[in-house]
């Protein structure tokens, strides 16, 4: 595939990536999965602050019953953007792209991924769908809820055509993405590196990219069908004309709920590996924790339809889709034990990675257990569209994959660019999201309990008091992040020189310099033993 | 540099593959993980048809009354052929016999040729008497019976069309493999990104088996 | 899952099956009569009984044995390693599971309200 293109040899341990070669140019054209990594990462974190922005500007409008500052319109297309941002152009491409892209090839000892070239065209076709999904800010904008669902998606005047076209291309790029990593673990794996020695996050990249390659291709028609839809009138989605809506949710969700686990199957794997190094133990479990992240992979095809129970499916698939999504709750519950049973008796150190990780823990209980509630249809047809929802998975996007986005970024930031942060401000930021967080969000449930609709501009002013709550967290929120970007830039700037291995971590990445050479490792490495080998 | 590229001299390899093998093997399960996708997304057609065809048989009926199938029939036929020529030119490139492969690769792209003609002069057919997608469907024109008969050619331009484009880029793959070929940059020991195109082409005339009975004859 | 990376060593320009000219030959004249046998039943069908159920089944059943013979010679799937055959038939199987929960709800949904 890639032609080798770098001359430097690694003599002295001074020689990393980052300084190997110089100029914007060079990181443009870069074929190196930790470069592309870091252009993921500083395009997601940019993407992340607008579609964050867009959420306290939704909370803003919300803090008070009646129009604040945004028309409906306004609002609906606020939302729209807070939701499709945060989608397909932070949560799902954010763990695997940033984090999996640096790390995959160094945690199995690989010197790259298996298609460079194919890697970095999928950061710039990420990049097409990301300019393409802005540009309809000028061009008309749009306001049909990031799940584009028909009739409406047909009849809006927005730019919804254009929204469309931006889902299809970032979806290509996920597949390029998920492929590449699965041939990268079935074929790049150093020796001795078994199947059943590879890290948990690996496991866990590994199954979502397994579902970027089963799901995504079924998004890119449904999108495809309706864009036709909206250009020619096929009326295969449309009603009027002897076509079916339900049918567009259905492959809309084959997708979105395989995406859901996209979202979550990295984050979680993020977490195995934090519990395992902080708390200084072989993690219990390995091998149930491995196949519960192909277990989870697997059952998400199996329960879309539960996001249809009150969008007029028949009562039949309500009830066989209703039973299948209780299936999920095992493998996550399996994964759930076993983080805790790793923690007991553990020599528990509590940095800020470690921290996140805990505060993952108890979010995303919080956020599986009203998932089993809203799977159930009796339940749900009280709580559905309504703000319960919205609580249930921000607890679970929110509290459970940015919590381990951040996690991971704390955790691995020495590894990426061998300096340390300050280690005081990084707890703080954690304090400040959690709970921020927490104040958003649950009162969330309660709102939603007490029957408030989603997705409205406006509410009757018994939701008052906790709307503003719920505004005052996001504030708490936003402070927090912001902490976070400081945190980080000025451990770039002036961050202290960070060791090989700070934490004492077992796995393989660990083993070689901070930050590595470009080609991963100054000798191949040979595994002779499991990931978490604690003493 | 790296250790492990020292047992090789082949310019095509990588760093990170331990050798040509390696390579070519890592390669083609690429190719077949993305031959996976190909399948789902017209597979995602393919199941809408089948829906829409319960639904309505009388208008499917009438909407592939409409086609002719023995232009499908020449079709298949040119697909099957092409996809003969693809494949011998890998069995030549593996015998180092440069020549025959290149005649295959270009017999390849002339089989593309002739089949996207074929299309073309399908679709100004379809064009003139007004059988369009959707609301553009002439209905006094074509006399329509059933009054969604658009979704009908939504399906076929759709599917057809897609397919269609699958055949534009795998022709301009195979014009750019012809080339190369031609340069005698491949041979025995390196012919991955025949294989790999190969591969794809073969898909494309594997969807089209299956479209030609759906569109054309059960209808 | 993978067979292990590192049991498959073999030097470059070896690895590979040839497969002979003769089976490619064989395998097209194959698709050809299989094409003329679907249109032979079409005319059939339609031209001579008028319309049957067995049409459908039929056309397909011959499209699903010229697929697996453009999948098994032409694309190498019967010389090619359990992964990559392991990877293409999970395409098919998630297709199936595509339609039969969305077909299940229309048509459970349709038996009963008599519409969509």
């Amino acid at each position: 595939m890639s032609a080798s293109t770098h001359t430097a040899s690694h003599t002295s341990g001074e020689v990393n990536y980052i300084n190997e070669f110089k100029g914007l140019k060079s990181w443009f054209t870069s074929l190196d999965h930790k470069r592309i990594g870091l252009l993921y990462m500083i395009s997601v974190l940019f993407f992340f602050l607008v579609g964050g922005l867009f959420a306290l500007l939704i909370r803003l409008e919300l803090f008070k019953p009646g129009a604040q500052y945004l028309t409906p319109d306004q609002y609906n297309q606020v939302m729209t953007y807070h939701g499709a941002i945060m989608v397909f152009m932070v949560i799902v491409p954010g763990i695997p792209a940033i984090l999996g892209n640096f790390f995959l090839p160094l945690q199995i000892g690989a010197k790259d991924v298996a298609f460079p070239r194919l890697n970095l065209t999928s950061w710039y076709v990420f990049m097409l769908g990301a300019i393409i999904a802005i540009c309809t800010l000028f061009l008309g904008k749009i306001d049909t809820g990031w799940t584009f669902y028909t009739p409406y998606s047909i009849k809006t005047g927005t730019a919804a055509t254009m929204m469309v076209v931006a889902a299809f291309v970032m979806g290509m790029s996920s597949i390029l993405t998920g492929l590449n990593f699965i041939v990268t673990v079935h074929k790049l794996r150093a020796p001795g590196m078994t199947m059943f020695r590879i890290p948990l996050f690996i496991w866990a990249i590994y199954s979502t990219a397994v579902l970027q390659i089963l799901a995504t291709p079924v998004l890119g028609i449904t999108l495809l069908l309706l864009a036709m839809e909206r250009t020619f009138g096929v009326g295969i989605f449309d009603p009027n004309l002897g076509g079916d809506p339900v049918l567009f949710q259905h492959f809309f969700w084959f997708y979105s709920h395989p995406a859901v686990y996209i979202m979550i199957l990295p984050a979680m794997g993020v977490v195995s590996e934090l519990i395992a190094a902080f708390s200084r133990k072989t993690i219990f479990g390995y091998t149930a924790i491995a196949f519960s992240s192909i277990g989870i992979a697997a059952v998400s095809f199996f329960v879309w339809g539960h996001h249809m129970f009150v969008s007029g499916q028949s009562e039949v698939a309500g009830i066989v889709f209703s039973f299948l999504t209780m299936l999920v709750g095992v493998p996550t519950a399996i994964k759930m034990f076993n983080w805790l049973s790793t923690l007991y008796r553990g020599n528990i150190s509590f940095e800020s990675p470690m921290l996140f990780a805990l505060g993952f823990l108890f979010l995303f209980a919080i956020g599986g257990v009203t998932g089993i509630m809203l799977a159930t249809i009796a339940t749900d047809v009280h709580f559905h569209d309504t703000y319960f929802v919205v609580a249930h998975f921000h607890y679970v996007m929110v509290g459970g994959t940015l919590m381990a986005l951040m996690g991971g970024l704390y955790y691995w930031f020495p590894k990426m660019f061998g300096k340390m942060y300050n280690e005081t401000l990084a707890r703080l930021t954690f304090v400040l999201i959690f709970i921020g967080f927490n104040v958003t969000f649950f009162p969330q449930f309660i709102l939603g309990a007490m029957g408030m609709p989603r997705r409205y501009f406006d509410y009757i002013p018994a939701y008052q008091s906790l709307n503003s709550i719920s505004t005052i967290g996001s504030w708490l929120i936003g402070c927090g992040f912001l902490l976070s970007l400081y945190v980080i830039v000025t451990a770039l700037r002036s961050g202290e020189k960070a060791s090989d291995n700070p934490w004492g971590a077992k796995t393989l990445e660990w083993q070689t310099s901070s930050p590595p050479p470009h080609t991963n490792f100054h000798v191949e490495p040979v595994v002779t033993a499991g990931p978490y080998e604690y003493k | 540099m790296s250790t492990s590229s020292s047992h090789t001299h082949d310019s095509h390899v990588a760093h990170h593959f331990r050798d040509a093998n390696h390579q070519f093997e890592s390669a083609k399960q690429g190719i077949w993980l993305f031959m996976v996708t190909e399948i789902l997304m017209f597979g995602g057609l393919f199941v809408g048809y089948a829906i829409f065809h319960a639904l309505y048989p009388k208008m499917f009926a009438e909407g592939a009354s409409h086609l002719n199938w023995k232009l499908g029939f020449v079709n298949t036929l040119v697909l099957i052929f092409s996809s003969y020529t693809m494949a011998m030119s890998i069995h030549h490139l593996q015998k180092n016999e440069k020549s025959q492969a290149v005649t295959k690769l270009w017999l390849t792209v002339g089989c593309g040729v002739i089949f996207m003609c074929i299309k073309a002069f399908e679709y100004t057919g379809k064009f003139q008497h007004g059988f369009l997608p959707g609301r553009l469907l002439d209905v006094v024109h074509t006399g329509a019976e059933s009054a969604n008969l658009g979704m009908y050619y939504g399906f076929y331009y759709c599917m057809t069309g897609l397919h269609g484009l699958h055949v534009l880029i795998g022709m301009g793959l195979i014009v750019w493999l012809a080339l190369r070929a031609q340069k005698g940059e491949f041979g025995e020991d390196y012919f991955t990104p025949v294989e790999g195109v190969g591969i794809f082409w073969h898909i494309v005339d594997l969807i089209w088996i299956f479209l030609f009975p759906l569109l054309y004859l059960v209808g | 899952m993978a067979a292990n990376n590192h049991s498959e060593h073999q030097s470059a320009g070896h690895g590979h099956h040839i497969i002979p000219a003769e089976i490619y030959k064989k395998v097209a004249l194959a698709l050809f009569v299989l094409t003329l046998l679907t249109v032979g039943f079409h005319y059939l069908f339609h031209s001579v009984m008028h319309g049957s159920v067995l049409a459908a089944p039929v056309a397909f059943l011959i499209a699903a044995v010229k697929a697996s013979l453009v999948l098994m010679f032409f694309m190498g799937l019967k010389y090619d390693s359990v992964d990559n055959r392991i990877i293409f038939a999970l395409g098919f199987f998630f297709l199936f599971v595509l339609i039969f929960f969305s077909a299940l709800d229309i048509w459970t949904r349709v038996a009963v309200t008599s519409t969509l």
